[in-house]
């Protein structure tokens, strides 16, 4: 104890939304739902420059991780804002590529821990795409205890969320590494998939929760602001307490990954839950209390909105994650 | 950021264990809402006390142990863990006592303290009225000076406990000339025996008389019984039921073995092809680790000098949908036989019910939330 977030950690939290208010995120949200890398790429760079893509690289591969706790800070954030990108994915490469070691992690790793390559990734039992793969510098598959480089993204499937690109890697590939050591390793980059994509499911729907408080004040009806209406607060109670039970979980897992403990995979499968479900559950209420306006496009919020269900799904099912919770 | 507990903790929680094992009753004790089962839950409460565990964070000049909220928390979690007895002096300890640690006198806390700590005296609450629940300050029930004390008359209800206690705490109007309906208002201490005092058990849903109507005629409470200053009762009970809300009155070590005992109940009767319950054991297990995380963050901003306000509103609609939610699952897995009411299932099922009701109604502590957490504009209720 004390199970709170230290000074550094929150300064470096600060200094992340401040970035990417600044950076005027949603712009390239946009042109990467386009398909256009550019400015999601630019703000890459800004993210690595600030330490981002370092937190899970080993310090021996030129990153400063494994770290868990600022990691969990940084994916809120970056939920928080929508940045687009493998972000998850490139985070879950740290650490399959750290614990593979070897030619490929020597290759890889400091480059993406400076931001200078993006990566994405697909592994062996959840699901078949590898994340915005055409943006990728590298896209790597883990069958069995192969671990390969992709010989191509592959077809795109389009998304739910448009900013989020669905790649299918071709089949094949150079295998990079092979053996038990591999099928370790992506076990652990698993979990930390899992973990990050936690992360952002709680981020976006603070998000969501934020941008629905604002509107339900300034919103009138019947002469007063639609936020006074008990049924409109009661579900944002809920949406609120649904956030800040996630948030422990979050932080909890945190730490028992930072430990090593053998608890840290149903801890992590817990705050997946509860983090995807609590961000559903507040892009629930955003579409409800926003109207008919918030089933448009023509808000902003629309992004956040078709992000909450993906993030709850990707990288571990609820479903998956409630029997891995079991499991002990 | 971890969860690493002290030197101090850790040794408060081996000698806890040990206590635990070679104390707690073999066989559950009878029903806490019965009188033979009050009778033995008070006799738990002096063993509790012999062995300087029935209120462990309170100073030891009280019987306590000068325990921290981190040594509380994991005293709780090896109590409900070995299975020990509800406790019945529950009332006393987490809404009294605070109160008289804030706003009592040297002489009240020496007077009234060991006594609750021991079981030898049990603590009703005595604060709604029939017109009078969630609108607390709405009470009526009147306290009129006379020499050297105070003349209590009118009616309290759903007084938790009162059917077999021996004393109660509760507000009064002490002046009814004022503006506001929660000035004017007197927090004190009276004798459920006390002349002028009749007690009608109420039945709840089981049938078991766990609540009691308390009808008072001129009953009197001499000044030493006033907890603060007269006309401030409202202020010093809010602390109170603050206090309720937050982090002592439900601890996660409750829920972490209820879990538990859940889980293995699962691993032996439910089918492990019937995902939709398996989904809500699984839920269970997450609840009680997302409460037990969630308080540890709380305890450590209390511990870094930060006031616990409307978050104890989260806290308190957590665990009383989280208690009822857990308790349904346990029933669906016995099928049939949940239906057979002396299980520990099936009371803790209908003592779980109450819980979005008591200590201020879920609907309250969402109005709370909406606009003391989230800035939402105050409407009609």
């Amino acid at each position: 104890m004390p199970f709170l977030l230290d000074d550094e950690q929150r300064e470096f939290a600060r200094s992340l939304d401040a970035l990417l208010t600044a950076a005027d995120t949603l712009s390239a949200v946009r042109a990467w739902a386009a398909g256009d890398h550019g400015p999601g790429l630019a703000l890459w760079r800004r993210l690595a420059e600030a330490g981002v893509f370092a937190l899970a690289v080993p310090e021996t591969y030129g990153g400063v991780g494994p770290l868990p706790v600022e990691t969990a800070v940084a994916l809120v954030e970056l939920g928080r804002h929508g940045v687009p990108g493998p972000v998850v994915e490139s985070v879950a490469a740290g650490v399959l590529l750290g614990g593979v070691g070897g030619p490929v992690a020597k290759e890889w790793l400091p480059r993406i821990a400076s931001g200078t390559a993006v990566v994405s990734l697909a592994l062996e039992g959840y699901g078949p795409y590898a994340l915005d793969a055409d943006a990728a510098d590298a896209v790597f598959t883990v069958a069995g205890d192969e671990l390969r480089l992709a010989a191509g993204a592959g077809e795109l499937t389009r998304s739910t969320d448009p900013a989020r690109r669905l790649f299918r890697p071709e089949a094949g590939g150079e295998v990079v590494a092979a053996g038990p050591r591999v099928r370790e390793a992506a076990r652990a980059a698993g979990t930390w998939a899992t973990f990050a994509t936690a992360a952002q499911a709680l981020g976006c729907g603070e998000a969501l929760l934020r941008a629905t408080v604002a509107y339900v004040k300034q919103r009138t009806q019947f002469g007063v602001p639609v936020g006074s209406f008990q049924a409109v607060k009661h579900r944002l109670a809920d949406t609120l307490l649904g956030l800040e039970f996630a948030r422990p979980l979050l932080y909890g897992a945190a730490v028992e990954l930072a430990e090593g403990s053998p608890g840290a995979g149903a801890a992590v499968a817990a705050a997946k839950v509860a983090a995807g479900e609590a961000g559903y559950a507040a892009a629930r209420t955003a579409l409800q209390l926003h109207g008919a306006v918030g089933y448009t496009e023509e808000l902003d919020l629309a992004w956040w909105l078709r992000r909450a269900r993906p993030l709850r799904d990707a990288w571990g099912t609820p479903s998956a994650c409630r029997a891995r919770v079991l499991a002990g | 950021m971890d969860l690493a507990q002290t030197a101090r903790t850790e040794a408060l929680r081996a000698e806890a264990r040990n206590w635990l094992r070679a104390h707690v009753p073999a066989r559950p004790l009878p029903s806490l809402e019965t009188a033979e089962g009050f009778a033995a839950h008070r006799e738990w409460e002096a063993e509790l006390y012999g062995g300087g565990w029935s209120a462990v964070s309170w100073p030891e000049e009280y019987g306590g142990r000068g325990a921290d909220l981190f040594g509380w928390l994991a005293f709780e979690e090896e109590y409900w863990a070995a299975g020990a007895p509800g406790r019945v002096s529950q009332n006393g300890i987490s809404l009294l006592a605070p109160t008289l640690f804030d706003h009592g006198t040297a002489e009240q806390r020496a007077r009234v303290l060991p006594p609750m700590a021991s079981g030898e005296v049990i603590w009703a609450q005595a604060w709604s009225e029939p017109e009078a629940g969630s609108d607390l300050a709405a009470l009526r029930s009147r306290a009129v000076r006379t020499e050297g004390g105070w003349l209590l008359s009118g009616q309290k209800t759903w007084s938790s406990r009162a059917a077999f206690a021996d004393r109660a705490f509760g507000i009064f109007r002490t002046d009814p000339g004022v503006e506001k309906p929660h000035q004017g208002l007197t927090y004190l201490m009276f004798g459920l025996r006390d002349p002028g005092v009749t007690v009608r058990p109420i039945g709840r849903l089981d049938g078991k008389p766990a609540f009691a109507e308390v009808f008072l005629d001129e009953v009197f409470v001499p000044d030493e019984d006033v907890i603060g200053e007269p006309g401030r009762g409202w202020r010093i009970a809010m602390s109170a039921t603050g206090n309720e809300r937050g982090l002592t009155l439900r601890s996660p070590g409750r829920f972490l073995a209820a879990a538990d005992r859940l889980t293995e109940l699962w691993r032996e009767v439910g089918d492990p092809e019937d995902t939709g319950v398996r989904d809500r054991v699984a839920d269970a297990v997450i609840g009680a680790r997302a409460y037990r995380l969630f308080t540890a963050a709380s305890a450590s901003r209390f511990a870094a000098g930060a006031a616990l306000g409307a978050e104890s509103s989260l806290n308190k609609v957590f665990w009383s949908e989280y208690d009822i939610a857990l308790h349904e699952t346990a029933l669906d897995l016995l099928g049939p036989e949940a239906e057979a009411a002396d299980g520990a299932w099936a009371e803790g099922y209908v003592f779980a019910l109450a819980g979005p009701i008591y200590a201020g109604t879920n609907e309250i502590q969402r109005d709370i939330i909406a606009e003391r957490l989230l800035g939402l504009p105050k409407g009609r209720r």
